[in-house]
């Protein structure tokens, strides 16, 4: 992969950044960049004292996190912690649905995404969005990109080309549909759907990506492949990923939160939190006594 | 083992009644059928898509009443289906989690399971009463009216199946609620919308009873639509209580061609449902 969408666009925070970030190569398995730690990382989104319920339910406590730019945070915890709860409000998914609030703040570049005058459909589009199960739209490969940019740019045919094709690459399918472009989406293997929706919305050009559990469908190879594009893709959009699979969360993140029953327990650079955690609760998951 | 036995043998009772149930309804449907499609096809010649309705004794066919249906069912179709499928889209999309949703849907199954007559004689009252004189028009109102609770049900229930993640992956990619439902909830649920509105004309298509309160009968070709028009379940209708013979006979050939209608669209939907599981 050569060229990635997002190098065209203007940078969405170009100013504040502090340190450039070193290209490192995909290394499964290594310690978080360390050096990166201590100097004030530019903030892209931060979750201050939020409150979450379904009806009356709470399911997220006064939780407290940030998200550096251009980083990936990894979100663990056993079932029912509330992390995808959490990656929910980052983008107001849970506003499809009655019944469900939030309170406290979470910001984006400083503007409250929680506020109700906040106009969803931009906002999702600067904060996108990767779900569990691969959700191809019901049209061909190439309508499938093509379609959510529309939206956005009046783009010419050979435009629109070029644009699908650097989306596909920057998700790493390109060669793999760059045949059968027009030939249904839901006509791919699940790990290719995956991808297929990781280009799209990357075509988008957000800046923020938001994974929930997007490996849990898939077979070894296929994560392999995402968990390496996802790496890639930290170098252009701050990232958050949700995952049940703690090697997962080390290969492919800086920072780490551990939830536990609706609260922040622990939050640090994945490192740290996977070797010397703070607290009792984070030992106990991470070494495999619950959850 | 006594256990087993009386098991076994109340298996077998169970499966005997079953099978005979079964069979008294499939014996019932091959008579009727074989009945339809001798007598139809005996009695079915170019004349009857060629000549309009005879006088007793004299040659003819069932041009006007064939041309009636169409126009008729068309102009109901185009009516109802439209109010049909935006009430099943609010209940779907809009209003999944209101009560009024929940009421809508209570009064569209009373619709659904009225009987069509007192459809006829609801329409009666509002259009023939106040027009003073039965029509064509008030024959599509009445059937439009039959159609709406098809399409608003069949509507509601594909497009609750479209994957609620679906709709999630489009919302996250900022896309307006307007422009998921045309151009993801409609196009997944496709195949389902169609059915819906095929089973709509197959079940208008065979009424009587409220065509006969509202465009009544004509024995002349019109397609005048504020004037009576004919159609074919209000000829079958006269024709088969006739004492004439070739009347009958023509009743036979229009009760023929409803049912290989009606069929015919009964399979395409089974068909494009078919398709829609399968992928």
């Amino acid at each position: 992969m050569t060229e990635s969408p997002a190098q065209e666009t203007a940078s969405p925070v170009p100013e504040s950044e502090t340190q450039p970030l070193p290209q490192q190569p995909v290394n499964p398995g290594a310690p978080a960049r360390e050096a990166l730690a201590g100097a004030a990382l530019p903030l892209k989104m931060s979750v201050r004292n939020l409150d979450f319920f379904y009806g009356d339910n709470q399911a997220l406590k006064s939780v407290n996190v940030p998200l550096y730019d251009r980083h990936a945070t990894a979100f663990i915890g056993p079932s029912g912690c509330g992390k995808s709860t959490l990656l929910r409000v980052l983008n107001r998914m849970y506003d499809l649905y009655p019944g469900q609030r939030a309170t406290g703040d979470v910001l984006l570049d400083g503007e409250n995404v929680l506020d109700p005058k906040l106009d969803l459909n931009s906002l999702r589009a600067r904060v996108g969005m990767v779900f569990q199960k691969p959700t191809p739209f019901p049209m061909t490969i190439y309508e499938n990109i093509a379609f959510g940019v529309r939206l956005y740019e009046n783009l010419g045919k050979a435009d629109m080309d070029d644009r699908v094709e650097k989306a596909l690459r920057g998700a790493a399918i390109w060669d793999e549909v760059k045949d059968k472009l027009n030939a249904s989406g839901l006509s791919l293997s699940g790990g290719q759907q995956q991808r297929l929706c990781i280009a799209r919305t990357v075509a988008i050009q957000p800046e923020v990506i938001l994974f929930d559990e997007p490996c849990s469908a898939l077979d070894p190879i296929s994560t392999a492949k995402v968990e390496e594009l996802i790496d890639e893709l930290r170098n252009h959009y701050t990232i958050a990923i949700v995952t049940h699979n703690m090697q997962q969360a080390v290969r492919v993140s800086q920072y780490t939160a551990f939830m536990y029953l609706g609260e922040m327990v622990e939050f640090g650079e994945t490192g740290q939190i996977f070797q010397t955690p703070r607290e009792s609760r984070t030992q106990d998951y991470i070494t495999g006594r619950f959850g | 083992m006594a256990l087993a036995a009386t098991r076994k043998l109340r298996s077998s009772i169970a499966m005997t009644a079953c099978v005979a149930a079964a069979a008294i309804g499939l014996i019932a449907l091959a008579l009727i059928l074989g009945a339809l499609l001798w007598n139809g096809f005996t009695s079915l010649n170019l004349a009857v898509f060629t000549q309009n309705t005879p006088p007793p004794g004299a040659a003819g066919g069932l041009l006007n009443a064939i041309v009636g249906s169409l126009i008729m069912t068309s102009l109901g179709v185009a009516i109802g289906a439209p109010l049909g499928l935006l009430a099943g889209t609010y209940m779907a999309e809009y209003g999944r989690y209101s009560k009024l949703t929940t009421v809508v849907r209570f009064i569209n199954d009373i619709l659904l399971s009225a009987p069509s007559i007192v459809i006829g004689l609801f329409v009666y009252e509002i259009t023939v009463m106040q027009m003073g004189h039965f029509s064509g028009l008030a024959g599509a109102i009445a059937l439009a009216l039959l159609v709406v609770p098809v399409v608003v049900r069949t509507t509601e229930d594909m497009l609750n199946l479209v994957p609620g993640g679906l709709r999630e992956a489009a919302a996250s990619l900022g896309l307006p609620r307007a422009l998921i439902i045309r151009h993801i909830a409609y196009k997944a649920a496709r195949a389902g919308l169609i059915t819906g509105l095929l089973l709509a004309v197959a079940r208008v298509s065979g009424e009587t009873a409220p065509l006969l309160f509202t465009a009544l009968n004509n024995q002349f070709f019109s397609t005048n639509l504020n004037a009576p028009m004919a159609s074919l379940p209000a000829v079958i209708f006269q024709f088969a209580l006739s004492p004439y013979k070739d009347w009958q006979n023509l009743a036979w050939a229009g009760a023929l061609l409803i049912t290989v209608t009606v069929l015919a669209l009964s399979i395409t939907a089974r068909i494009l449902g078919a398709q829609k599981t399968s992928k």
